[in-house]
């Protein structure tokens, strides 16, 4: 089998139009997973062992089953409990509460990362622990961990081709068609492959671009 | 200078108080009364539990026993049908808003320049206009002699200015009582005095309680009203400045003070 460039440039349109596709799922899913992350995370510090202790539960539960399993649920085992969604939806909504988990963990260590002093003053200023969180917490707990989050929407980037065990349309689900349809199946997968190649590494340079502005910025004493 | 308010109860009472971390004890029954306007000094050796008094009386320690009381109200407490049951939050919050609390190692917002270290709490908990909270930090920091940094982040201040930024978001919430414990510890020596100064200010300006912990003798000596000691989570003496440091009764307190006064 020989690489065909004519074959290769009449599938480059298609591709590139389901490469958008694999971006969308990318962008979606991880800001559920950054958001619903962050939640999760403090829900565990809670103190109150009835928030704490079942949100850990979850948390463990997610994190050490297989993603791809949770999509076939998600996407075949809901609709029989009256919940359809559109393979998209349940690919992108699988994709965030996975990662979802392991963002958690990584915001939990940015929580422990702020100094007890930091609460107790926010307590003796009489900050509510909403304020406390949104104003003084935070915004000292997630500039440390961006480069973790960063390598973690580079893993769930390059997990989107498991999407096409569900049919969504997704880069990895048109290679595959094209494949069968032509019976070539080198220039498409060598395509795809390459499409995640240079996007992974655009990120890791952005990630260690943003890495260094945050040492840079340097406020902390 | 000590001014009894106005119905004669004191600004904050300990009455029989205990705390304990596991079955280690560190206060044992503690009653202690500071009137309003007082500034008491508390001295004593290191582990004698001046720091959880102060806690205690943040909210930063639960108690294990006794009562907490400031300004005539229950503070660890909360008055319901009668009785006095163990306060909840929403308690905690109102009567937390009469004290303030400045820190050893000084707890400033890194992220937060010094105007916003003051406007912060302020605007979310007061709900104070913004420019009205902005103004006020502004005066606070004048008065704490720190005009020029209104823009300066924590990292680009020394310990003395941050502890001085310290003191004045505290004053920004309004509170009756303060506690400053050890707010000069952290400090290189020759930034104390700058931090001693303001609280000299304080003291002779606004109508406040002042409880510190502190090693600087001369400073409690010259600025207390009282002087607690205490030793192994008891008060072993108290009395005026000049009977404390000049004629002590109590063995212990002897033996600190010279202990003191030997190694400065
Ligand atoms: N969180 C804690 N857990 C266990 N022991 C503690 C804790 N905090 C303070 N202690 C103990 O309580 C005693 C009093 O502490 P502290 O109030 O900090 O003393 P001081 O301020 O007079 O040096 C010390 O023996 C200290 O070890
Ligand atoms: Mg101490």
């Amino acid at each position: 089998m020989v690489w065909d460039w004519s074959y290769a440039l009449s599938i480059l349109p298609i591709l590139a139009q389901a490469s958008i596709v694999t971006i969308q799922a990318t962008l979606l899913g991880f800001v559920l997973a950054a958001t619903l992350g962050l939640l999760l995370a403090i829900l565990r510090t809670s103190p109150l062992p009835i928030i704490a202790v079942p949100t850990g539960l979850v948390v463990e539960f997610i994190r050490s089953t297989p993603l791809l399993i949770q999509i076939f649920f998600l996407y075949f085992v809901f609709p029989e409990f009256g919940v359809t969604l559109d393979a998209f939806v349940a690919g992108v909504i699988a994709l965030g509460v996975h990662y979802a988990t392991y963002c958690s963990e990584v915001y939990r260590a940015g929580l422990e990362g702020v100094p007890r002093g930091q609460w107790e003053a926010s307590t003796a200023l009489n900050l509510s622990p909403f304020h406390t969180f949104r104003d003084v917490i935070i915004p000292q707990a997630i500039p440390p961990v961006i480069p973790a989050l960063g390598n973690y929407f580079v893993a769930l980037f390059k997990e989107t081709p498991l999407l096409s065990a569900i049919a969504v349309m997704e880069l990895m689900q048109r290679a595959k068609i094209l494949g069968s349809q032509t019976f070539r199946y080198i220039e498409p997968i060598t395509i795809a492959g390459a499409f995640f190649l240079v996007m992974s590494l655009i990120a890791a340079a952005l990630i260690r671009y943003v890495e260094r502005r945050i040492a840079l910025r340097g406020i902390r004493p | 200078m000590t001014a009894p308010d106005s119905n004669g109860t004191p600004m904050v009472r300990f009455e029989n108080v205990t705390k304990s971390y596991g079955s280690f004890v560190v206060l044992d029954g503690l009653d202690l009364e500071f009137g309003a306007g007082e500034k008491v000094a508390i001295i004593g050796p290191s582990g004698s539990g001046k720091t959880t008094v102060l806690r205690m009386l943040m909210t930063l320690e639960r108690i294990n026993d006794g009562i907490i009381w400031l300004d005539g109200e229950p503070l660890t407490h909360m008055e319901r049908d009668g009785q006095l049951v163990p306060a909840n939050a929403a308690h905690l919050r109102r009567q937390r808003g009469k004290i303030g609390m400045v820190f050893q190692h000084f707890n400033l917002f890194p992220h937060m320049n010094a105007v916003q270290n003051c406007m912060e709490a302020p605007v979310t908990v007061l709900r104070m206009p913004k420019a009205e909270a902005r103004a006020r930090a502004c005066e606070l920091l004048e008065m704490v002699g720190l005009g020029d940094k209104f823009n300066h982040y924590p990292g680009q201040l020394s310990g003395g200015q941050q502890q001085r930024v310290a003191i004045a978001r505290a004053l920004a919430m309004r509170p009756k009582v303060m506690l400053f414990d050890e707010v000069t510890s952290a400090l290189d020596p020759e930034l104390i005095g700058e931090v001693l100064n303001v609280i000299r200010k304080l003291g002779s300006e606004l109508d406040l309680t002042m409880l510190m912990v502190t090693h600087q003798m001369g400073f409690a000596k010259e600025f207390a009203d009282r002087v607690c000691f205490f030793h192994s989570g008891k008060i072993c003496e108290q009395g005026p400045p000049e009977q404390i440091f000049g004629a002590p009764e109590n063995e212990r307190t002897k033996q600190f003070l010279s202990a003191v006064l030997e190694a400065t």
